[in-house]
């Protein structure tokens, strides 16, 4: 779930070398072969697609057949307005909700670790929904924004806001999706950073204030630095989720009104749907490429970072 | 007296939020599942006038020849099945990972993250599985499930074995444990507050999934529940006291997850947020 455990396990290893005589049967103790039963099934049913989808998105591909046709699969996703439309959504979508999940996530974090009444309560309400079924969620936000007669838009309607369209507006409806997924996710990205508060030492805030620093101080000199690796853990995370996201998606609009809020997994989906297997899976390669392009150097870039601090 | 005023007063705002936006929601999903088709199908957020949750979960039930139950059995075999084999097979990796420096742990590892990043390529996945004969089968689906969710269990267990002091495997070793012996008999009770935390986590997901069952496992006959939705979606539109009904039974097993095992899930997901 997150890149970040990656280099805490290491101190171990060298504490307490076994004995020599001990070496050779320590060694054997702890066998490789305990990687094959695991590597079975990562290799075949996921290294094994993973690359052979390189060869299968220069094809043109049905249930019967196998036609080398070259780049015309992604000629053509580059052409056809609403694969084009699908690609530049998974951006959209992806930074919309990564980007607000960081901010709300960062403010409700550091608000439930102050001292107020119902904090448990709090944490819990606000995390339930990362456990609900996304389809659940897409159906019951699908309803609660339906444009005529939904509860959200009489509510608004009730305070004098004209409520929009949420999903029947081709302009909003990719981004009232996103708002339900910042909906869903928010609680998750809260917790991380109610985590990552635990841990800053009281020490910190106790001599801030004895040099008079103010809240305002407090939690820009000492908070958001020290929140720095949670931060990153929320953005990897939200990120890659949001690259990917299809069942939120399919559950309320399906891609529509027309393909206004498509993304590449949803695109992915359609293809393969309409037997274009070749297409789909260029669709495939091209969302790899894209995760791979955003969070490899991302990550490296923001964990490099935090060390030379 | 500041923090008093804060106190109170801001966790009585945050309430009154946290009521608005997160608990009427799931209100909705009650009520409506509570309603008369007729009721229902106004969408409004109102008591139900005459309440038939019941009759409603009992047509549910009943809707296509019980597929519902059949759908619930498929769903937790996929659920346990798929998950007691990730644990036990990432465990073994964790371990090894973290015990022993050999060659391969850069491999490993740099796999282990590539399976977390990487979506999987969905139209070959089939073509594999059709190629082994596992497509649109319950096995099939929950080898898809390992697969998939290998690399985020070998993560967590591989930063929980670094905890046990290697002088317990020593002191196995000695006394003439060979390695399955020490692994599965020394290592594997060791590992046990780890385990709940990778089971209820990967249950949660793979009893959610919606994305993989409907490109590996399509088809009524074995439905998971997650599918089951669409009958009421298609059925008519006008049936929204049955839809709710059905994602009010969908959503009961991750609440009781929840309620038994809060700790455990969050300190699951959020791992990692710390170390750094």
């Amino acid at each position: 779930m997150t890149t970040a455990t990656a280099p805490a396990s290491r101190s171990r290893d060298d504490v307490s070398p076994p004995r020599p005589a001990l070496r050779r049967r320590m060694k054997s103790s702890y066998p490789t072969w305990f990687f094959i039963p695991a590597g079975v099934f990562y290799v075949v049913l996921f290294l094994v697609p993973t690359i052979a989808s390189f060869y299968f998105s220069l094809t043109r591909w049905t249930l019967f057949e196998v036609d080398f046709i070259g780049f015309d699969n992604f000629v053509r996703f580059f052409q056809e307005p609403q694969l084009v439309q699908g690609f530049l959504n998974t951006f959209i979508y992806a930074f919309v909700t990564s980007a607000s999940k960081v901010v709300l996530g960062l403010l409700l974090g550091v608000f439930l670790s102050s001292q107020i009444i119902a904090r448990g309560f709090l944490r819990a309400t606000i995390f339930f929904p990362v456990l609900v079924s996304t389809i659940g969620v897409g159906i019951l936000f699908k309803v609660l924004m339906d444009p005529f007669g939904g509860p959200i838009n009489e509510i608004l309607g009730a305070v004098g806001i004209q409520g929009p369209a949420w999903l029947t507006d081709p302009s909003i409806a990719l981004l009232s999706v996103a708002l339900v997924d910042i909906w869903k996710g928010v609680g998750l990205a809260a917790l991380i950073y109610i985590a990552g508060m635990v841990a800053i030492p009281q020490e910190y805030f106790e001599a801030a204030k004895v040099d008079g620093a103010g809240a305002w101080h407090n939690f820009r000199h000492i908070t958001l630095p020290l929140l720095r690796p949670a931060t990153v853990t929320v953005v990897l995370l939200s990120l890659i989720g949001g690259l990917r996201s299809f069942d939120l998606i399919w559950a309320m609009t399906k891609g529509g009104p027309g393909f206004t809020s498509d993304v590449l997994a949803s695109v992915i989906f359609k293809q393969y749907q309409a037997g274009f297997f070749g297409l789909s899976t260029a669709g495939n390669v091209v969302l790899f490429v894209v995760v791979a392009a955003i969070i490899f150097p991302l990550s490296w870039w923001l964990n490099r970072k935090g060390d030379e601090q | 007296m500041r923090n008093v005023v804060w106190k109170w007063g801001a966790g009585t705002v945050a309430i009154a939020l946290a009521f608005v936006v997160f608990i009427i929601p799931f209100a909705f999903i009650l009520f409506t599942a509570g309603k008369t088709q007729a009721e229902a199908a106004a969408l409004e957020f109102t008591w139900p006038t005459e309440w038939v949750l019941f009759e409603n979960i009992v047509t549910v039930i009943q809707t296509r020849d019980f597929l519902l139950v059949r759908a619930f059995f498929n769903s937790t075999v996929l659920t346990v099945v798929a998950v007691a084999i990730m644990v036990v097979l990432a465990a073994m990796v964790g371990y090894v990972l973290q015990r022993r420096r050999s060659r391969w742990n850069p491999l490993v590892n740099s796999l282990v993250l590539a399976g977390l990043i990487i979506p999987p390529a969905v139209v070959p996945t089939i073509w594999v599985m059709q190629g082994l004969e596992i497509f649109k089968t319950l096995p099939g689906l929950i080898a898809v499930h390992v697969a998939f969710g290998l690399s985020f269990c070998i993560l967590l267990f591989r930063a929980f074995v670094a905890t046990i002091p290697r002088e317990l495997d020593e002191a196995a070793i000695i006394d003439g444990a060979g390695p399955i012996k020490l692994f599965f008999r020394v290592i594997f009770p060791l590992l046990r507050s780890v385990i709940v935390t990778v089971i209820v986590v990967q249950a949660v997901f793979v009893f959610n999934d919606f994305t993989y069952a409907l490109y590996f496992l399509p088809g009524d006959d074995n439905a998971t529940v997650q599918l089951t939705t669409f009958n009421f979606i298609a059925q008519s539109t006008s049936s929204y006291n049955l839809l709710f009904a059905d994602v009010l039974l969908i959503t009961i097993p991750p609440l009781i997850m929840y309620i038994f095992f809060q700790r455990e899930i969050v300190g699951g997901m959020t791992s990692g947020a710390v170390k750094g």
